[in-house]
């Protein structure tokens, strides 16, 4: 199921603000995209433009297309919440709703959706919670609230909420941000599991993390504090680490960065 | 505690390792931390006062069992016994109708002036028009409904005339307080939900009010609770009847604050009793409400655990 | 490495919270403060979507209909009324109503009364406040300082029948003897003159002012208390560092932030004062005689006026005396509570 992304010459806006200027990059099923380079460059803005949630903010705007399959995300016919139900997010912060149980969580997608029949919801949960490699650890508790797990567990509940909505493409902001190394480990196996059924597309401030999971790497930069963002160079993820073509690239992995 | 007093440099000889507080800073800060003490126990004897006159004078009256379930209906001013259960009726029942307008508005404009509204112009004229109303008198409120309910509509005096007044009292507290609530609720669990695919409407009405809802209640059964205690709009606008009416659309309806205002004119000693009774009762009424409020808060409060 | 990278963070990446939201996200690139879809190109809306928002937005415009509407139709209902008043109705002292055919009625003793008896309540009430705010917010013991908070709330939580019902019967009685001490010492201050109203009986400006002043005693408190409790805890210690003593600190650093804070509650207060209705309708002794400026004067004030003739009301031409009196009494409220907003809004720190 898993689907191919095409930026082509996208610009975004935050009201006058031109946040990131003219990024064209292609997303192939199946793999892993990293999204590296310094705070403010962008990075985070493109990835939320991936699934519309860029708009959700007040004065945002989009130019140029993002193709799902071929399909433009932003065509006016387009409904943005089918755009979100198909391609999945995870947050930079664990967030499970603090009101719902372990189980509700997982299938919050589904039964806000309408999905009513029980025992299809507790298919998918127990589907979702081994999809996020989290099934053992709860599945005695899944009635108690998604709020006493810690960190790590509630970061895989949030990506086990995020598959059991079937997406195709699963895109994660900093997801490893908030968590210690070894819940970090723990989710970035997940990501090496996941990419046999997902698009995955992950911002990281962690370089080798990026060298870790990811296939392919994408580098984006800021030429100036008030100037758009830009996306420097992408590339196999190797090739980056080890040869990348522009200067920019090597002095940020290098550490030789400003 | 030490001082802010630097050390003088010229002087040679050593000086003492703390420096001492001078007297008149010393005695400032007692008499300035004594009045503030002072301040608050100045605040608590009118509290104390006013639930012992309370407690003292009418306490006796609602311990007959008829206080509670009868009415004045048939007796005379002069003669004791008889009970409330009509003003009680009437207190609660035009309280808690006048809940069932207020919260779906007060709701729905906390949802806006959050979720929708931002910072535009309707939103800012709207966040001051609530100010406004938070501060508009309830005799004001009750003039307005007596010129629009029943001089311009041609309706009669009754409970649901107060129940409307009321509403006027009640939707700023509550907007105030489901606007607290709904803007404590993280942003992140708003885009959890879009992440998600789910409509911003559904997202408001499964997600983020679910979340504040503890507080949201809370904030109903306070506001409810000060809502029943107004005395203005009843005298304005509904007629004391000693016996039960259940209609709350016809005819005059008894209510604990009206109650009390009218049997004032009774210097006897049933009057005294009925005032001070009903006064109990009304206390009691707000207190219960006030204790819900913080059981509800207990009790849907997100959980960890 | 990664380390130094996060310090080259630019200075426009400050987080997207917005009011009142404590920067719960951390905004990691630029400040997305999520309230509203953006306006789309696409004008994809959903039936749910627009139904919900549009009765949002109805509800918004609601509010701001309904103070419109509240001036339009007590203004409506003046006029006729106004228009048969045969003497001038913003300053003459006389009250008449009851004869339609010859109605005299004016509203300066009412606004006196009102202004004055609300003005003593906040002497009264704004030190208290301040001085509780600063207890609750300063001195008390942490773990206390909320159930003591809860305490002030309480007196808010009380009907104001009954702080009515308590000031004549109880409070005024205890405050007679005080009250023939201040007028036969003080009584050549006019403030302080034998009032229109006996004394024994208590129900005067003075009595009234005092429970006027318990009852706005607890806004007052909130408001204030709230505004110290953002005082930058920087400003704070560093007040404390350089050995300053609490009350110097609280000289230094919370009084000065929190000044405007506490005008705008008091202002409040006097709001909440000017309005106030039963209270003073049972406590203040109807008079024949006009207001002489003195604190034991009786009288009436627009609210308690209104409230005595309220279940009266017949005659539209007679009420419409009273609703021109009740729209008098909404703009003074009005413009005070402006103002008391108006200087709130000039001080982002409070947000």
């Amino acid at each position: 199921m898993a689907k191919r992304i095409d930026v082509k010459d996208l610009n975004l806006f935050y009201g006058k603000f031109h946040a990131v200027d003219g990024v064209s990059l292609a997303v192939p099923p199946r793999s892993v995209t990293a999204f590296i380079g310094p705070s403010g460059c962008g990075k985070s803005t493109v990835l939320r433009s991936l699934n519309r949630m860029h708009e959700v903010a007040p004065g945002a705007r989009v130019e140029g297309k993002v193709l799902l399959d071929g399909e433009d995300i932003y065509a006016s016919s387009i409904d943005p919440v089918q755009v979100r139900r198909t391609i999945g997010m995870v947050f930079q912060r664990p967030n499970p709703f603090p009101t719902m149980s372990i189980r509700d969580n997982v299938v919050a997608g589904l039964k806000l959706a309408g999905v009513k029949n029980k025992k299809k919801l507790d298919e998918v949960a127990e589907r979702s919670l081994r999809g996020a490699n989290l099934w053992n650890e709860v599945k005695d508790r899944l009635d108690r609230p998604g709020g006493g797990l810690s960190g790590g567990q509630q970061q895989r509940l949030c990506i086990a909420r995020a598959i059991a909505v079937q997406p195709d493409v699963l895109l994660m902001d900093e997801p490893c941000s908030a968590l210690d190394p070894i819940s970090t480990l723990a989710i970035e196996d997940l990501i090496t599991e996941l990419k046999k059924e997902y698009t995955i597309v992950i911002v990281t401030h962690n370089m080798q993390q990026a060298a870790r999971v990811s296939d392919q790497t994408a580098f984006f930069n800021l030429l100036g504090v008030g100037q758009p963002g830009r996306l420097i160079e992408v590339d196999d993820t190797e090739k980056i680490f080890s040869n990348p073509s522009q200067k920019a690239t090597e002095d940020y992995i290098s550490g030789r960065f400003g | 505690m030490t001082t802010t007093q630097t050390a003088d440099l010229n002087r040679l000889a050593t000086p003492p390792t703390f420096q001492s507080v001078s007297t008149a800073r010393k005695i400032k800060n007692g008499v300035a931390t004594a009045l503030v003490y002072l301040a608050f126990l100045i605040a608590v004897v009118p509290l104390v006062w006013v639930l012992y006159t309370v407690i003292q004078r009418g306490f006796p009256v609602i311990l007959d069992i008829d206080w509670w379930q009868k009415s004045l209906s048939g007796l005379l001013s002069r003669q004791q016994g008889g009970g409330v259960y009509h003003a009680i009726y009437g207190t609660l029942v035009q309280g808690l109708v006048c809940g069932l307008i207020s919260v779906p508005i007060g709701l729905f404009v906390a949802v806006y002036l959050v979720e929708y509204g931002g910072r535009s112009k309707l939103a800012k004229a709207t966040t001051f028009m609530v100010d406004i109303l938070t501060g508009v008198p309830s005799i004001v409120a009750a003039l307005f409904i007596y010129s629009l309910w029943i001089t311009t509509f041609g309706f009669g005096r009754s409970g649901f005339a107060v129940s409307l007044a009321l509403v006027l009292l009640m939707v700023p507290v509550i907007v105030r307080t489901t606007e607290e609530m709904l803007k404590i609720v993280p942003d992140e669990l708003r885009e959890a939900s879009y992440a998600l695919g789910v409509p911003k409407w559904k997202t408001i009405v499964k997600i983020v009010i679910p979340t504040a809802l503890s507080g949201i209640l809370t904030g109903v059964m306070l506001a409810l609770a000060r809502v029943m205690g107004e005395t203005a709009p009843v005298l304005v606008l509904a007629a004391y009847a000693p016996f039960i009416n259940y209609n709350l659309f016809d005819g005059p309806m008894a209510s604990l604050p009206l109650l009390m205002t009218a049997e004032r004119n009774n210097p006897t000693q049933a009057g005294f009793e009925r005032i001070w009774g009903a006064a109990i009762t009304l206390v009691l009424i707000i207190t219960l409400f006030n204790l819900l409020a913080t059981v509800i808060s207990r009790w849907l409060a997100p959980k960890t655990k | 490495m990664n380390e130094r990278i996060v310090a080259k963070r630019p200075a426009d990446t400050d987080t997207g919270a917005r009011r009142g939201v404590p920067a719960a996200r951390p905004a990691p690139e630029a400040p997305i403060p999520p309230t509203t879809e953006a306006e789309k190109k696409a004008p994809h809306v959903r039936p749910g979507d627009r139904i919900f928002r549009g009765l949002a937005t109805g509800s918004g415009v609601f509010i701001v209909v309904l103070i419109g509407a509240i001036g339009l139709f007590l203004l409506i209902q003046a006029i006729p009324s106004l228009a048969l008043d045969k003497v001038n109705f913003l300053t003459s002292r006389e009250w008449s109503t009851g004869d339609v055919n010859n109605m005299r009625y004016g509203i300066l003793d009412l606004l006196l009364v009102t202004v004055v008896s609300s003005a003593f309540a906040l002497l009264i009430a704004m030190p208290i406040a301040l001085g509780i705010a600063l207890f609750l917010t300063q001195y008390a013991p942490r773990r206390l300082a909320r159930p003591f908070a809860y305490v002030i709330d309480l007196l808010a939580a009380v009907p104001s029948i009954i702080y009515g019902l308590w000031g004549l019967f109880v409070l005024g009685p205890v405050l007679t003897p005080i009250g023939q001490w201040l007028t036969s010492t003080l009584g050549f201050i006019p403030l302080f003159a034998e009032g229109n109203v006996s004394i024994e009986f208590g129900g005067t400006i003075f009595t009234a002012g005092i429970v006027l002043a318990v009852m706005i005693l607890p806004i007052i408190t909130a408001v204030t208390r709230e505004v110290f409790d953002r005082t930058p805890p920087a400003h704070v210690e560093g007040a404390i560092a350089l050995g300053a003593t609490k009350w110097e600190v609280v000289r230094t650093t919370v009084l000065p932030f929190g000044k405007a804070g506490y005008v705008s509650a008091s202002m409040l207060g006097l709001g909440r004062a000017l309005g106030e209705t039963i209270a003073l309708t049972i406590i203040l002794s109807a008079t024949g005689t006009a207001f002489g400026w003195s604190l034991f004067d009786g009288g009436a004030t627009f609210a308690s006026k209104i409230a005595l003739a309220a279940p009266e009301f017949n005659d539209p031409r007679s009420a419409g005396a009273y609703i021109a009196a009740g729209l008098v009494l909404f703009v003074l409220t009005f413009l005070v509570n402006a103002a008391a907003r108006s200087i709130v809004a000039g001080h982002k720190e409070y947000e």
